[in-house]
């Protein structure tokens, strides 16, 4: 366990050194200056000048990788050209939506897809499962987007349930601001709960026609007892897997939610970030996010070898 | 037993957040919640072009000596009076003694010569630098008096320390403004939650006309279509600048709603890089001009909002010159010139800023420009990129872009100004205009500078951007026009 550990932390290092030069470069390539953006077109290029020497923006490429590099091992993001305040400061804000928006999102997912995964594999082929097989299509089918306009014209212009949108903040208290985070949460969690049922299912169902299933079986627990005990565990890695994708991706990826519901999440920093070519926030949070899937890849791969002993020794 | 108790407590999970907290509508209310598209990437005007900021602070957080109207006239603001020397050299300007800055600290002419030093300075990072060129020194007489003398006459100075790059700042809370506001204004920042807001409330020690609003929330939704259910919601009470024309029928046939339709400083045109073969022949450059049916693209790209307009000055300015007769819509004419011009299977770039005025409208000018024959190829491109493709590096033919300054003709007298049009007659002209004082002799160079770009047509000049916005019908008080990039909640009120 100690070495398939210390395996998984080495290859951690290296691709973060790797992301962190890819990431500016990138950066350092596409055409767009900070101060002329802040600037504007009818400014005196004497003052964008000026702002070019106050952002350091006039030091060379290799000093200022190096800056950011040094800065990031000390914890300290860099101050964000445009908004003037630390990065770490702008992404704390963003991620305090961010992160229980995507925790709720996986968690109305989970309670969807688990149950639904596990109803149509154990019935298979019966009116239960073609339902959840149904729904599950159409909820692949559906673009989120418009899953969640759909949502907002019900509930927050006819109904009047909630707002159209926008957060009040964790301040105004924790039922208000879950209720701001309900209608996307559940507009991200529509497509991930299919996909979820429908791995489950698959991955149950292959695991049900196992040898093992049929031992389980012979030595007299009930259909439900063997699954449970044994078919659930086995069927798990696949299932894990998604999630932690899933993961992932909703920790950034719902810029497309966050614009329908204006949150202002990290999805949407990083979008406004690289319009306002405020360089220094877009390589911060998109390191950060790097850091984000490598430690959740970590993680699952360490749930593996808590659902799979087998995982747990080195290979041969 | 154990998953079905799991549904029931999602289910009343769901019930509980969905359900929980609808707030009543009260009738005489002084709070308004403001939309608008782009959040400021920071809250000094004295740092930055951002037209969110001054859209949030202007009038509201921060004042000048001197401040614009709703209809554009230049009002007294910080300074109650002023008296100029008779060469125009010398501005003596009264101040208001009964104001005090936000937090707490007292106004008076220091704070004036400090703003003024500051924003003039060789490390100043003020983007409209130039307002404060012609300074050559500001001296405090006693605390309410402050004597500015000019190195040169300039007609328009008022009108320039009206602008939001020039408002007055405390040196104890200037270099914190980005975040911390600290103005004169009737409103003091209350809070920004970044991403989503920045609150204003109501400042106890204003010397101006009592308010009627406690509290002003700005809020920011980007995509059109989340401010259209925003709206609808009940969410905003106004949307000065609507990012969708589209939906403001929908608004104006719903009795909860006003539109408000008005002008801006927004000359839209097709600029041209007048250096540029085969652009450096008036001739392509005419053709391209009568080419361009500005109805159309009002109508096609904003839904019919918008000035057609023949030069670069707003048409609500006195001193507009109608010019529009001189490049109206001819494409036989066109085609003649090009004809003449010797010029054939002509290929120009066409990049495009991301404003619907530009993407859209430069897809119906590639359109009226393939029927005379030029052929363009478009590239969209982001801010970023115009800044540094099409502005810095001059790397284009013909862009479409909205020049939102205003009095902003003076451009065209700029050597390396992105059409580069560098015309010495034309910089005589602003030369001129910069010593004038008379307001007839002034009206007079403004409208030859007017007449001179347009006879040399520099760019194709399109149309003045509308403001088009919604609001709740009991909202009053609200700019119909925006003469500067403002939304100056001082005379918004409910009515009853």
């Amino acid at each position: 366990m100690m070495r398939f550990v210390l395996g998984r932390l080495v290859s951690l290092g290296l691709s973060l050194v790797a992301a962190s030069l890819v990431i500016f470069l990138v950066m350092e390539v596409v055409p767009g200056d900070p101060a002329s953006f802040m600037m504007g077109i009818n400014a005196d290029p004497a003052a964008v000048e000026a702002l070019r020497r106050q952002l350091g923006l006039d030091a060379p490429l290799l000093s200022r990788y190096l800056d950011w590099v040094a800065g990031l091992l000390r914890g300290d993001f860099g101050i964000s050209y445009t908004y003037k305040v630390p990065v770490s400061e702008l992404v704390a804000e963003r991620a305090a939506i961010s992160l229980p928006l995507t925790l709720y999102a996986l968690a109305l997912s989970t309670l969807i897809a688990f149950p639904a995964g596990i109803i149509a594999a154990a019935r298979r082929n019966s009116a239960a499962d073609v339902t959840v097989m149904g729904a599950t299509q159409l909820g692949v089918a559906i673009p989120n987007f418009w899953f969640a306009m759909l949502l907002v014209l019900v509930f927050a212009i006819n109904l009047r349930w909630v707002s159209a949108g926008g957060f009040p903040g964790w301040d105004a208290g924790f039922w208000p601001a879950m209720k701001a985070l309900t209608l996307p949460a559940i507009a991200l969690a529509l497509p991930q709960a299919s996909i979820l049922a429908r791995v489950m299912r698959s991955a149950l169902i292959d695991t049900l026609s196992e040898d093992f299933m049929r031992t389980a079986r012979a030595k007299g627990l009930s259909e439900g007892q063997a699954l449970r005990r044994h078919a659930l565990r086995n069927a798990l890695i696949p299932v894990l897997t998604i999630l932690g994708l899933q993961f992932s991706f909703l920790l950034a990826g719902g810029i497309i939610i966050e614009n329908v519901f204006f949150l202002p999440g990290l999805g949407r920093l990083v979008f406004q970030a690289i319009t306002q070519r405020d360089l220094i926030v877009v390589r911060s949070v998109v390191i950060l996010l790097v850091v984000a899937v490598i430690v959740v890849t970590f993680v699952v791969d360490l749930a593996y070898a808590l659902a799979d002993p087998r995982l747990r020794r080195p290979a041969p | 037993m154990t998953r079905n108790r799991i549904a029931v407590a999602a289910a009343s999970l769901l019930a509980l957040t969905l359900g929980l907290g609808v707030a009543p509508a009260s009738a005489a209310r002084t709070d308004i919640t403001v939309g608008m598209q782009l959040e400021p990437p920071n809250l000094d005007p004295t740092a930055g072009a951002a037209a969110a900021i001054d859209e949030v602070v202007y009038a509201n957080v921060f004042e000048g000596l001197t401040r614009f109207a709703a209809d554009g006239a230049v009002l007294p603001a910080l300074a109650e009076s002023w008296a100029i020397s008779d060469d125009g050299l010398v501005y003596t300007f009264t101040l208001r003694s009964n104001v005090t800055f936000h937090d707490g600290t007292g106004f008076d002419a220091e704070d004036v010569k400090f703003s003024l030093d500051r924003a003039r300075s060789a490390d100043s990072t003020n983007a409209q630098k130039g307002l404060f060129a012609d300074i050559a020194s500001v001296d405090v007489v006693d605390p309410v008096t402050v004597r500015i003398t000019l190195s040169k006459p300039n007609g328009s100075f008022l009108f320039n320390m009206a602008w939001g790059d020039a408002v007055i700042v405390a040196p104890e809370t200037a270099a914190d403004n980005a975040t911390e506001p600290v103005g004169t204004g009737p409103f003091t920042f209350v809070a920004w939650t970044k991403g989503d807001n920045v609150e204003l409330a109501r400042s106890g020690q204003y010397w101006g006309t009592p308010l009627k609003l406690d509290k002003v929330v700005f809020k920011f939704i980007a995509d059109p279509t989340a401010a259209f259910a925003a709206m609808m919601a009940g969410d905003i009470d106004a949307y000065p600048n609507f990012p969708a024309p589209e939906n403001l029928p929908q608004f104006a046939a719903d009795a909860r709603f006003q539109v408000l339709v008005g002008s801006t400083e927004g000359e839209t045109i097709l600029a041209m890089n007048n250096k540029k073969a085969p652009l450096d022949n008036i001739k392509v450059r005419q053709a391209i001009s009568h080419a361009i049916d500005r109805q159309a693209i009002i109508d096609g790209a904003l839904f019919g909002y918008g000035t057609p307009i023949g030069t670069h000055f707003a048409p609500h300015n006195p001193a507009y010159l109608d010019l529009t007769g001189q490049s109206e819509y001819d494409p036989a004419k066109a085609k003649v010139l090009l004809a003449e011009a010797g010029v054939a299977d002509l290929t120009l770039s066409l990049k495009l800023p991301p404003p619907s005025y530009a993407r859209r409208g430069g897809e119906i000018i590639a359109a009226q420009l393939r029927d005379v024959g030029i052929n363009t190829e478009i590239t969209n491109v982001e801010w970023a990129q115009w800044l540094e493709d099409v502005f810095k590096a001059k790397n284009f033919d013909l862009t479409v872009i909205s020049h939102t300054e205003p009095m902003d003709i003076n451009i065209y007298g700029r050597d390396d100004y992105y059409f580069q049009y560098a015309d010495p007659a034309f910089k005589a002209i602003m030369a001129d205009l910069d010593n004038a004082t008379d307001p007839a002799k002034r009206t007079g160079l403004l409208q030859a500078a007017q007449k001179k770009i347009t006879d040399d047509a520099v760019n194709a000049y399109l149309f003045q951007l509308a403001k088009a916005g919604v609001a709740d019908a009991k909202i009053k008080g609200l700019w119909l026009n925006s003469p500067t990039q403002a939304t100056d909640m001082t005379g918004v009120y409910w009515e009853e």
